[in-house]
């Protein structure tokens, strides 16, 4: 039997057609509720600005894939501090990120010997995945639960040894737990941090005071204004290696406003305490973020 | 005979806002998914039943207008659907109502609702509940007692 060729083209196009439009069935464009997503945080995964959350990056739900990109300056008193980052989150499920940091020692640098403007710059690159829970719907008690990790590397490997770090690399383990309770328009998050890093990795990991990993407590609590705008504070809980730069226990106190489904601009006031041996670093921190 | 029932289906108010029938199902206040809060705050804070009435109007007709999930509402029984969600919101926020409904799992069978879709449908709802005025931390209160029916809407 002789089949026309217009037949077969015409079947196969609407074979075709049936395949897209199941796709499109499968296949959601993006469409998280605002803020949902939270903000890049400065090693590049999504979360709060000092703490990663146990949510996804992007605007995609769980019928597809988003991305977000971040750019975050902080101006503290004796140092600046700036970070680009990237993530990609598949399916509200699996998140990749990048991140690079560039601390900026301005006269501090000088002082110990490193040169004026000396910069230490670190490459993070983190997964996470969300293991169980919601941070919006389902029970009102279940919180959205999700395990990561983060292989940083410092790119200043001499200095870092001569600091007194044991390594120029190191590896972060987390667990977060997030959700946002409706009753009291109030987000919590709670994440607990295993890591050897000194001043987040910047100055290395492990040193003569201790060497192994420690569990840190990290958090944050937010309030929701409005559907764009919430207001909150972090805390981040951090080890102390060195012997010869103290390190403190990090906070901040956030605004964050949504301009629009794809940028999230944010404030805050952050004290980072002692770094690299001067005291009182306080400052304002700066974050664009982008979602897609 | 056709031209009259026409005619008077027209005219007569009852009868424009026809409902259609639908399989028999238990009637039961706990269908609406939630129980109601206590004390008359929440319906205060939502205007009572004129200001959830005027907030149901503006959500169907949104929902059904939208062009993400509209699709999913066309050719659905608007009548009906506006009756029953004013019932279980009205029913929810102690309003002074009863809701005679279906569960919400036997409403959104197989309709196929993903979760992008469900957020659309939050963003409807808070754009109607800010139309009335609502204050956003009420808002949410209301939205805590629909965030745990989204098992029975949305599919897998
Ligand atoms: C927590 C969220 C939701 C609540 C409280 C809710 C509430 C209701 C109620 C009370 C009904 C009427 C039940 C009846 O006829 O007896 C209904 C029907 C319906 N809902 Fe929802 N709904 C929700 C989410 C959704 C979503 C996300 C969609 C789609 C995007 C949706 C689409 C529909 C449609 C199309 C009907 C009409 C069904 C029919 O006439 O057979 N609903 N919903």
């Amino acid at each position: 039997m002789i089949v026309p060729l217009w037949t077969k083209v015409a079947v196969a196009a609407g074979a075709l057609g049936i395949a897209a439009a199941a796709d499109a069935q499968q296949i959601a464009e993006p469409g998280k509720l605002l803020l949902t997503n939270g903000i890049g945080t400065i090693e590049g995964a999504s979360g709060g600005g000092l703490t990663p959350w146990a949510v996804i990056a992007g605007n995609a739900t769980r019928d597809g894939i988003g991305v977000q990109a971040s750019a975050t300056a902080a101006e503290l008193k004796d140092y600046d501090f700036q970070v680009a980052g990237v993530a990609i989150g598949a399916l509200d499920r699996v998140e990749l990120s990048y991140a690079r940091q560039r601390f900026d020692t301005n006269w501090v640098g000088g002082a110990l010997g490193l040169g004026n403007d000396y910069k230490f710059d670190q490459d993070v690159w983190g997964a996470k995945v969300k293991l169980a829970g919601d941070m919006v719907y389902g029970s009102e008690w279940m919180p959205s639960i999700a395990a990561g990790v983060y292989y940083k590397r410092s790119l200043d490997a001499p200095i870092v040894r001569a600091v007194g770090a044991r390594k120029a690399e190191g590896t972060d383990l987390y667990v977060s737990a997030t959700k946002l309770f409706l009753r009291w328009s109030l987000l919590a998050n709670v994440t607990l941090r295993a890591t050897n890093a000194n001043q987040n990795g910047l100055l290395g990991f492990g040193g003569d005071k201790r060497n192994a990993r420690t569990i840190h407590p990290e958090g944050s609590l937010a309030y929701q204004v409005s559907r764009r705008f919430v207001v909150g504070g972090e805390f981040r809980s951090k080890p102390d290696n060195l012997g010869i730069a103290r390190e403190d226990d990090w906070f901040d106190a956030f605004a964050a406003y949504a301009l629009n489904r794809n940028l999230t601009a944010t404030v805050a006031f952050a004290d980072l305490g002692s770094v690299a041996t001067v005291e009182g670093q306080r400052g304002v921190l700066f974050q664009i973020q982008g979602s897609f | 005979m056709f031209a009259f029932v026409a005619f008077a289906a027209l005219m007569t108010p009852q009868a424009a806002a026809q409902e259609q029938p639908v399989e028999p199902y238990k009637i039961d206040p706990t269908n609406a998914g939630a129980a109601p809060f206590a004390g008359d705050g929440m319906a205060r804070a939502f205007g009572g039943q004129d200001g959830i009435s005027r907030i149901v109007d503006r959500f169907v007709t949104a929902n059904f207008a939208d062009r993400r999930i509209g699709e999913i509402f066309m050719n659905q029984d608007e009548v009906r659907l506006r009756r029953v969600l004013f019932e279980q919101f009205c029913y929810i926020l102690n309003a002074g109502c009863t809701y005679t409904g279906r569960d919400m799992r036997a409403a959104h069978k197989d309709m196929g609702v993903q979760q992008g879709d469900m957020n659309r449908l939050v963003e409807n709802l808070q754009a109607a509940m800010q139309a009335e005025r609502v204050p956003f931390a009420a808002q949410n209160r209301f939205l805590a007692k629909l965030a745990p029916m989204r098992r029975d809407v949305v599919e897998r």
